[in-house]
């Protein structure tokens, strides 16, 4: 069995998931909600394998040459799914919340669905200045960070499709329907702030690792290309979440609005950059 | 009038204290960056007129548009929001400082009434045997706490993770000291470029923006230039230089460098950026003298007649590396001795025999060729580059710092009733607060198991 295989299972089994989290939404049944969480994980595993297997490959076609896979846009989309399992099992680990599944593994699902059907996979050799160590912790920590801002992103969804209902809601019974299966909106906010959390830091150790393969590669570790400044724009946009937190009013469902602009302004970043704008950065020519 | 006016000073300082000017700020340099990833920067005139116009042109030259990240307004918007940073600081900073200085060593009633985590009850012992037990149960299990007596009360206090307090100004700290190692990389520092082709060597580079050049104070030869390609295509795979530092003609420092390794001399680091032809390959060309078998060999550059006996003369016209399937081949011409040029014919450095069966005067053959490189290096001195790395760390470090640990303290009061002693306990914690509360409930059991077991047994 070869990655390419091995990666196909795992979108598959993302696929699973993800309608059973919708069948739980609407059976509520808890079987189901397991059924779901487990072929996530089940997911997670072979493309943990498969990222190993491409590694494997990549010395196989390479020889000397293999390297992680980090370092084409193919290879960095599977990455991201990767890491966003990575984080909403942490936290599906820690919260228990299992209708979470239902909002963050679409995102996971969609990412592998456009790298396997439109993203060109093949390991090539790389020029030389992807070379460089820089690169794959550049790569692992920036998309650690972008997962923890979608896992916020699908729960500042959540929480505004759960906020209305909630406010209007009269007594002390809990909800009923679909949104009473949602978690209490007071951890809906939580989790959104404590993803960003993660994700914060993440974000910031990917900037500074960016800037030192910048600077090894090319001599200076800031030059304001369209690529590094709109992850600025980011790291700011997040930045000014944390400290709106403090000045109260900030939380709930301004926090929401804030996680997702956040979110579409990293998409933008990963994306929109290569797509939209020009940069120096390698990715465009995916 | 009851109320004092503030004076002009003293809003002035709270607005640049302010969050709100902090999130405003922020929010309006995420906003502002936009600009320059949309219009090109850095530009020459011809350009922007081509895609906006010449008045748009005129208007992005006022707006500063052309150069934004290094205009005064985005300039100022930065320099606005590091006033803030170190106003912001300055005021909150002694609050901080105070749980390091003045820990609240004896918390009033209001704490142990008014926490979130508290508890209350009472055991046998004296409150100096209590205090005793419950010290040694929060130095394994927390901290060392301070004892203190107060109005015939005994009063412990322990915490953990005070530092997790200032995370978030070594934050702020790091993003100044960056800030600072870039104004000095860009005052004291230069970004420059130089060309040198192999075997020649240069003691100036040429800045990228500006015209004249910059002197090194030393000498830089280029002995070897080298690229090598992935098989069968023409990616390169990697290209490196051969570097000589040279200071009164005494040669200092050789290093290879490629793409991802620089050499640094005297704080100037030399990048492999480019590279690229330097003049015209030159060719080693065989030559045979049909009739008599007199073998020669020439170095022929492309276009330049060399001299073969008997007055004739040839020349390379054209070269390819691969010509179909046969490999790299040339084409010449041979002068007759009156100075006529022949036909032009191909030679096929894989097939030597092939220009025997042409029945020239002479027969050619191509031993090989050579293309002559210069290296294209970036130039960079950057004195504020170490600065930056520091602030770098500083940053992930204290971000860390400030999100994942958190300052806990715990407080005990210890109060005779009657032949009991009455225990009260309270905690908090600046953050993860739902954490702590397990954490609390736990030390509670703990310390009530504690001392209900010693009441136990003195009973028994
Ligand atoms: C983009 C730049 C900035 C970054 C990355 C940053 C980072 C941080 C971080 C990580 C924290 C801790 C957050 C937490 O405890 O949840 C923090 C807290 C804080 N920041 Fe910033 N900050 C920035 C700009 C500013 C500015 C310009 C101000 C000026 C008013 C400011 C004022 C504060 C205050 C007052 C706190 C709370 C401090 C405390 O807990 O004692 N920040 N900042």
């Amino acid at each position: 069995m070869d990655s390419g295989q091995l990666f196909n299972l795992t979108t598959i089994a993302y696929f699973a998931a993800m309608v059973l989290f919708f069948a739980f939404i609407a059976t509520k049944n808890n079987t189901v909600a397991l059924t779901a969480t487990l072929s996530s994980l089940a997911g997670f595993v072979i493309q943990t394998v498969a990222l190993g297997m491409r590694w494997y490959e990549s010395y196989q076609i390479l020889g000397v040459d293999g390297r992680a896979p980090l370092t084409n846009l193919y290879e960095s989309v599977v990455f991201f799914a990767w890491s966003i399992l990575l984080i909403y099992l942490l936290m599906d680990w820690k919260y228990k919340q299992r209708t979470i599944g239902a909002f963050v593994l679409p995102i996971a699902l969609f990412s592998m669905l456009w790298a396997q059907m439109s993203l060109h996979s093949s390991i090539d050799p790389l020029v030389p200045a992807l070379q460089s160590n820089w690169l794959t912790y550049h790569v692992i920590t920036c998309f650690l960070g972008y997962a923890g801002f979608a896992f916020a992103f699908g729960v500042s969804i959540m929480y505004l499709m759960k906020i209305g209902k909630e406010e209007k809601h009269q007594g002390d019974a809990p909800m009923k329907g679909i949104l009473g299966l949602f978690p209490p909106t007071r951890v809906l906010d939580d989790m959104n702030y404590k993803a960003i959390m993660i994700g914060f830091p993440l974000l910031t150790l990917g900037i500074v690792t960016g800037a030192a393969w910048a600077y090894y590669a090319w001599g200076t570790y800031w030059s304001w290309d369209p690529k590094e400044t709109w992850s600025l724009i980011v790291w700011f946009l997040y930045a000014a979440f944390l400290h709106a937190r403090f000045t109260r009013g900030w939380v709930g469902r301004r926090a929401a609005w804030l996680s997702i602009i956040g979110f579409a302004a990293t998409v933008f970043c990963y994306l929109g950059v290569n797509l939209v704008l020009s940069g120096l950065h390698s990715y465009g020519s995916g | 009038m009851a109320e004092t006016k503030k004076t002009f000073i003293d809003s002035t300082w709270d607005f640049l204290c302010s969050l709100k000017l902090a999130i405003i700020l922020v929010l309006l340099l995420a906003l502002t960056s936009i600009i320059g990833t949309i219009i090109l920067q850095n530009g020459s005139a011809a350009d922007y007129i081509r895609e906006y116009g010449q008045s748009n042109y005129e208007l992005f030259k006022k707006l500063q548009f052309i150069d934004m990240y290094h205009s005064s307004w985005f300039i100022g918007i930065l320099g606005l929001f590091s006033v803030n940073l170190i106003c912001c600081s300055i005021k909150n900073f002694p609050r901080v400082w105070r749980f390091v200085k003045q820990p609240t060593l004896v918390a009033s009633s209001g704490v142990f009434k008014g926490s979130a985590n508290r508890a209350e009850f009472s055991c046998k012992e004296t409150k100096h045997q209590a205090a005793e037990q419950i010290s040694e149960l929060l130095k394994k299990e927390f901290a060392k706490p301070v004892l203190t007596e107060k109005d015939d009360k005994l009063y412990l206090f322990a915490q953990k993770g005070i530092y997790s307090r200032f995370g978030a100004y070594i934050t702020h700290l790091s993003i100044l000291i960056i800030m600072a190692g870039a104004v000095i990389g860009n005052v004291w520092g230069y970004k420059a470029f130089v060309n040198i082709a192999e075997g020649t060597s240069t003691n100036q580079v040429r800045p990228r923006n500006g015209t004249q050049p910059i002197d090194l104070g030393f000498t830089v030869r280029c002995d070897d230039f080298d690229v090598s390609y992935y098989e069968n295509s023409n990616r390169p795979k990697d290209y490196n230089s051969d570097l000589v530092i040279l200071e009164d003609g005494k040669e200092i420092v050789h290093k290879r460098i490629e793409v991802n390794d620089p050499l640094t001399y005297k704080g100037i680091k030399f990048y492999q950026s480019s590279y690229g032809s330097a003049g015209n390959p030159f060719f080693k060309v065989k030559i045979t003298e049909n009739k008599t078998g007199k073998v020669i060999e020439r170095k022929a550059h492309q276009g330049k007649h060399i001299q073969l006996p008997g007055g004739y003369a040839f020349a390379v016209t054209n070269f390819t590396t691969s010509d179909r399937n046969f490999g790299p081949a040339m084409q010449l011409h041979v002068n007759t001795p009156d100075g006529e040029h022949g036909a032009p014919f191909i030679v096929w450095q894989n097939h030597p025999q092939m220009d025997v069966k042409r029945g020239g005067v002479f027969s050619f053959a191509l031993l090989g060729h050579d293309q002559p490189y210069y290296t294209g290096l970036q130039v960079a001195k950057d004195p504020g580059v170490n600065i930056v790395w520091a602030g770098c760390f500083l940053i992930v470090f204290g971000s860390l710092t400030a999100f994942f640990f958190s300052h806990k303290r715990i407080w005990v009061c210890l109060e005779d009733n009657g032949k009991k002693t009455k225990v009260l306990l309270a905690g908090n914690a600046h953050r993860n607060q739902p954490g702590f509360s397990l954490a609390f409930d736990d030390l509670q059991q703990q310390i009530e198991d504690a001392t209900k077991n010693t009441s136990q047994k003195k009973e028994g």
